[in-house]
């Protein structure tokens, strides 16, 4: 009995060597251990033994059971393993094909640095504002400071629907209109972006543009909190090296009143095209609001204070992009449109 | 302006480099926008003498000079005609280079040998002029470097002046202001001329019926004029500025003016009646022709220069023909005078004629100079052998100028700086400016200088000492006190989510001209009477194409469809949100209305294993009902609109939200495609976002996931093409009741087994129970009641 049990396990060992897919195992598994196979039949026939050969026989049994049955389960999961390896084999893509684009929306361009400049004076305090684009002369000029008849006049070119009604030509309407709400009451601190329109057309004028007015008033401001304000936004616009200056100008609007200049962005002061190899680029008008600005929007003039400025976004993002005319903007070609 | 250093230098004695002083007077407000050596080019020009004039063989309009360089004699070839033989001029021999970099080479003109050229002043980079040789004086040395002759070795700043600045549109106003800065004397030259025995008075008298149009008038007679060419040195000078030399009157005039900033005319004496000037306001209907050979209609608002019989000139802006200097004028009247300047304004704007004088004037001029330019006048005409000068001088000035006073506080100074500004500095910098301050430590009156008529109040004051105090020395602080945070409205919110989703839904949002061209309406097939035709219209645009404020949004987006399309861009997917301008019953302003339009052409990307689709009505449906859903707005409905005009009438549905009508969605009318030259089939929207931010947003608040299992079941109809899928999915929600948790329309068929006119709808239904799980029994029921109320709304058939 015990030689025909290791001829068993000798053939089931071999038969189990050769066996190629996971169901031939199986199939082998039943043969020899299961209810009816090989092995389970003769021991069956144990109980034929002489009583002292049965312990012996059944140790053998046992173990050319447990032989086999983990035979049976390494051939399984080799040929799985073999299996999985081979279907991943014939699943294989070829990865350098193209893949499907979705459709990108974008934003414009415009929209991208304005949130960037509106990101910025939010984090200060400011509030964003917005007036009305169809302006009457009175907020566009007259309680700006500039009189009718008066020279300070053409340093902006103007549309105009009628004498009273023209097309704003900057955002600092949105002053006095504030103003007439807020006084007397103080601190104000706004910022008013939105569209403005100048009779001018060419790579770096639009007939309409962009701008963002800011403007605070309270009890105490002072040019050097003008300076500190811009100079905080410059440098989170354009980068903690950055530097800025100040210098003196006009506007009717503010006194005394300054352009600003940062350090050119491209060439980082040395001098380039862009700046004109001064240096500098002019980024934005600035200036301390003119007592009689505030005057007409009844506040007191000797009691409260307030700094104002305003900068053209089409400027600040052909600087930030290398946009080297501003009709792109306007132009809508959607392959500008994506690079944004 | 232009401004020569040198010139500038016989005010103040400069010693700084050009840029030096340039970056001075830029940042303390006098903007100098380059440097321009208008001689740097030039190199190996010389003195030369034409020793004779030939004519040439081949050519009438050139002529062979031979021209005296000291060391050689050269053959020159010229088509100038200005000078004689013995004239002093310019030459470029062969290797000499020009202004531009021009270098002169040896040439043949129609047979002739040319060994050089003869220079006209902007060869030479002196100005634009090029109608004659630059004649040197008759005594100018031959065959030495022409430059310094030229003054070529000047430099000249170019300024941006603002226009509160008039005082500095003169050579002598910007020394004052460099001689403040640099903290030099500013020197004013002695003015000595001889005075004949004969009175101006005598001869001249002067009226000025408004003073306050015409605040002073002063004359000046000069006789034995000999009118002819003003010498180098001066016309030198009228060219580096940038005007052209004419004769040595005018030349005069004009050169006062650039060094004074006075501007000055002159009047044939012997053209003006009875030697009276009377200066009046233009009767109606009254004309003038100026000096420029036009004919002006005068209105009665503008100022005018007459005599006792007629008009000579037009106050401030330009002279009359009648009156003008000629070759033949003897004697000449010289006006130096100071006028209103809205007054001058508004006559030059009226005219549509600006002059070097009306820009001055309009800005304002000192008038307690004019008596000092006169007498500059004179002298230099005197100086040049123009004429002789009569003695004495007309001056009717009805009301003198009296110094304006400021009080000005030091606390006051640092209030507005941020900054203490020493009192003693700030005292000196106003005196540097010209200013009397007077008075204690704690407020100061000051009196302001008559040119300065910028300075009205204390903050002018501060003004003028923060610019030379330095802007730069103002440290940076940020405002302290009550904060306040910094917040976005709610449309700005309402935007900026709007913006996210089309973005993410892959529309690429541009930014149009809110201008349009009114013919679009036509174009777009609206109505003569319809609304949208009232627009707010431009006085002034620059073209048709700009011509009125947009009322629609979509036409803009159809522009930009189509100038994508012409560039070969198919497939693109658009949006903007922008204003339309609606004019308003009875007010000066009109509406300005936040609006959305989207706008779809061509297909959506493919691949090579994923098939494309076309961007079509219920692509931007579905954009549409995406978008609703994330900013909170509750479901749209969508019903047909046949009124649209650009519109095509069976694809364009009204889009309403809670009953309110918040624009429209549809392919555009193929006969609008066919004018815009666009694709078959686009697709676009119109929301009204004010009507979008008037309603109710829906909050968003957590529902519990549901913990009993979901039965769904499909059920497809066959029903008339009358009835529009919305309805019937209404009547089978209806019909459902209240465990219907979502219903989808998945299939739509016509075609085999279907008779004509029927479509299949096939709709998708899910039932759910938060307390149980439902039974077939429930749910069939339901479905029962849903095939039942079909059959009777529709006729509908259950397909099985």
């Amino acid at each position: 009995m015990q030689e025909k049990l290791l001829e068993i396990a000798n053939e089931a060992e071999r038969a189990i060597e050769r066996a190629d897919t996971v169901e031939a195992v199986e199939e082998l598994r039943i043969r020899y251990l299961g209810k009816k196979g090989v092995l389970t039949q003769l021991l069956r026939g144990m109980g034929a033994l002489p009583a002292a050969e049965r312990p012996l026989v059944g140790k053998l049994a046992n173990e050319v059971k447990v032989r086999l049955e983990s035979l049976l389960a390494d051939r399984a999961s080799t040929l799985k393993k073999h299996a999985k390896a081979r279907k991943l084999a014939a699943e294989r893509i070829d990865v350098t094909l193209p893949g499907l684009r979705p459709f990108l929306g974008s934003l414009h361009p415009l929209t991208v640095v304005r949130t960037e400049i509106e990101e910025i004076f939010l984090g200060l305090g400011f509030q964003i504002v917005e007036g009305p684009e169809v302006e009457l002369d009175y907020y566009n000029f007259e309680a700006l400071n500039f009189p009718k008849d008066h020279p300070a006049r053409d340093m902006q070119d103007t549309f105009f629907v009628s004498d009273e009604v023209l097309l704003r030509t900057h955002t600092s309407p949105v002053q006095v209109r504030t103003f007439e709400k807020t006084a007397p009451a103080v601190p104000v601190k706004i910022i008013a972006p939105g569209k403005v329109y100048r009779e001018d057309d060419d790579a770096t004028h639009s007939p309409m543009f962009h701008q963002v007015e800011g403007f605070a008033v309270d009890t105490h401001i002072t040019l050097a909190d003008l300076k500190g304000v811009l100079n905080s936004f410059v440098r989170e616009m354009y980068g903690e090296k950055t530097r800025m200056r100040f210098r003196p100008s006009f506007f009717p609007f503010t006194e005394p009143s300054a352009e600003v200049d940062i350090s050119c962005v491209i060439c980082g002061g040395r001098g380039c095209r862009v700046c004109a190899h001064t240096g500098w680029l002019e980024i934005l008008g600035a200036g301390m609001i003119h007592p009689r600005v505030l005057e007409v929007s009844g506040y007191d003039s000797e009691k409260v204070s307030g700094f104002a400025f305003g900068m053209g976004i089409e400027r600040i993002a052909m600087l930030k992009y290398g946009v080297d005319n501003i009709r792109l903007f306007f132009d809508n070609d959607i392959r500008f449109l994506a690079q944004f | 302006m232009r401004v020569s250093l040198n010139w500038l230098k016989e005010f103040v004695d400069i010693q700084i480099p050009a840029h030096e002083l340039a970056d001075r007077l830029t940042l303390a407000g006098i903007a100098v926008d380059r440097v321009d050596e208008p001689g740097k080019d030039v190199s190996g020009v010389i003195t030369g003498r034409v020793s004779a004039v030939l004519p040439h063989p081949n050519a009438d309009r050139l002529v062979i000079t031979r021209v005296d360089t000291g060391k050689e004699e050269l053959q020159i070839v010229t088509g100038a005609t200005n000078f004689n033989a013995g004239d002093v001029v310019p030459v470029a021999p062969v290797g000499a280079t020009l202004a531009g970099g021009v270098v002169i080479r040896r040439a043949k003109l129609r047979g002739v040998e040319s060994e050089g050229m003869l220079c006209a002043a902007d060869e030479l980079g002196m100005g634009d002029d090029h109608e004659g040789i630059v004649i040197l004086p008759p005594d100018t040395p031959v065959g030495i470097d022409a430059r310094p002759v030229l003054g070529l070795d000047d430099q000249v700043l170019e300024l941006d002046l603002t226009p509160n600045r008039g005082d500095c549109l003169s050579v002598r106003g910007v020394a004052r202001e460099v001689a403040a800065l640099l903290k030099l004397p500013l020197k004013t030259p002695e003015l000595v001329f001889p005075e004949l025995a004969e009175g101006a008075a005598d001869l001249i008298r002067v009226t000025i019926e408004d003073p306050t149009l015409c605040g002073r008038y002063v004359a000046r007679l000069l006789v034995d004029v000999k009118v002819g060419p003003s010498p180098f040195w001066l016309q030198r000078r009228l060219l580096v500025a940038g005007m052209r030399p004419i004769n040595c009157i005018v030349d005069v005039t004009n050169y006062v003016m650039l060094e004074w900033g006075q501007p000055q005319h002159a009047f044939d004496y012997d053209a003006v009646r009875d030697g009276h000037i009377i200066v009046r306001n233009a009767r109606p209907g009254e004309k003038l022709v100026t000096l420029d050979g036009q004919e002006r209609a005068l209105a009665p608002d503008m100022l005018l220069i007459a005599d006792p019989e007629r008009a000579i000139g037009i106050a401030g802006v330009m002279g009359g023909l009648n009156s003008e200097v000629t070759a033949g004028t003897s004697r000449v009247l010289l006006e130096s005078a100071y006028f209103n300047p809205v007054s001058i304004r508004r006559t030059a704007r009226s005219l549509g004629l600006y002059s070097e004088a009306s820009a001055r004037f309009e800005k304002g001029v000192d008038p307690e100079e004019c008596l000092r330019a006169a007498d500059r006048a004179v002298e230099l005409m005197c100086r040049i052998g123009a004429g002789r000068v009569a003695a004495g001088v007309v001056d009717v000035y009805p009301k003198p100028y009296t110094a304006k006073t400021i009080v000005l506080r030091p606390e006051r100074v640092e209030k507005i700086l941020g900054v203490p500004v020493p009192t003693g500095e700030m005292v000196d910098i106003l005196e540097r400016l010209g200013f009397a301050p007077r008075g204690a430590a704690g407020s100061f009156v000051v009196s302001v200088p008559s040119h300065r008529f910028d300075v009205f109040r204390e903050i002018d004051l501060i003004e003028e000492v923060a610019r030379l105090y330095g802007y730069d020395q103002v440290p940076h602080t940020l405002p302290f006190g009550v904060t306040t945070a910094g917040v976005r409205t709610p449309a700005q919110k309402l935007e900026a989510s709007i913006k996210r989703t089309l973005t993410a839904c892959g529309l690429t949002e541009v930014v149009t001209y809110t201008f349009m061209n009114p013919k679009v309406f036509d174009r777009l097939g609206f109505p003569e009477d319809a609304a949208v035709r009232r627009t707010v219209t431009l006085k002034n645009p620059l073209s048709e194409d700009q011509a009125v404020m947009r009322t629609l949004l979509y036409p803009c987006l159809l522009d930009v469809l189509e100038r994508n399309y012409q560039r070969r861009n198919t497939d693109v997917a658009l949006f903007e949100i922008g204003r339309v301008y609606l004019p308003r019953q009875d007010e000066l302003l009109p509406e300005e209305r936040g609006t959305l339009a989207m706008a779809l052409m061509g297909r959506t990307p493919s691949g090579w294993c994923h098939k494309d689709q076309p961007l079509d009505f219920f692509y931007l449906k579905g954009v549409l009902e995406t978008l609703a859903r994330s900013i909170g707005l509750g479901p749209l409905t969508f019903v047909p609109e046949i009124n649209e005009p650009a519109f095509h009438p069976g694809r364009t549905a009204r889009v309403l939200a809670a009953g309110t009508d918040l624009g429209v969605l549809g392919e555009i009318h193929p006969e609008v495609l066919e004018s815009y030259h666009l694709p078959e089939r686009v697709v676009v929207a119109e929301i009204d976002l004010e009507r979008v931010a008037a309603l109710e947003k829906q909050e968003i608040r957590f529902s519990p996931l549901p913990r009993f299992p979901a039965v769904e079941r499909d059920l497809a109809f066959v029903i008339s093409k009358d009835y529009p899928a919305g309805e019937v999915a209404d009547v089978i929600r209806q019909a459902a009741g209240g465990l219907l948790r979502e219903l989808r329309l998945f299939d739509v068929y016509e075609g085999r087994q279907i008779p004509d006119g029927y479509r299949s709808l096939a709709f998708s239904l899910r039932f759910q129970a938060d307390d149980r799980t439902l039974t077939d029994e429930e749910v069939n029921g339901y479905l029962e009641a849903v095939v039942r109320r079909l059959e009777q709304a529709f006729s509908a058939v259950l397909r099985v």
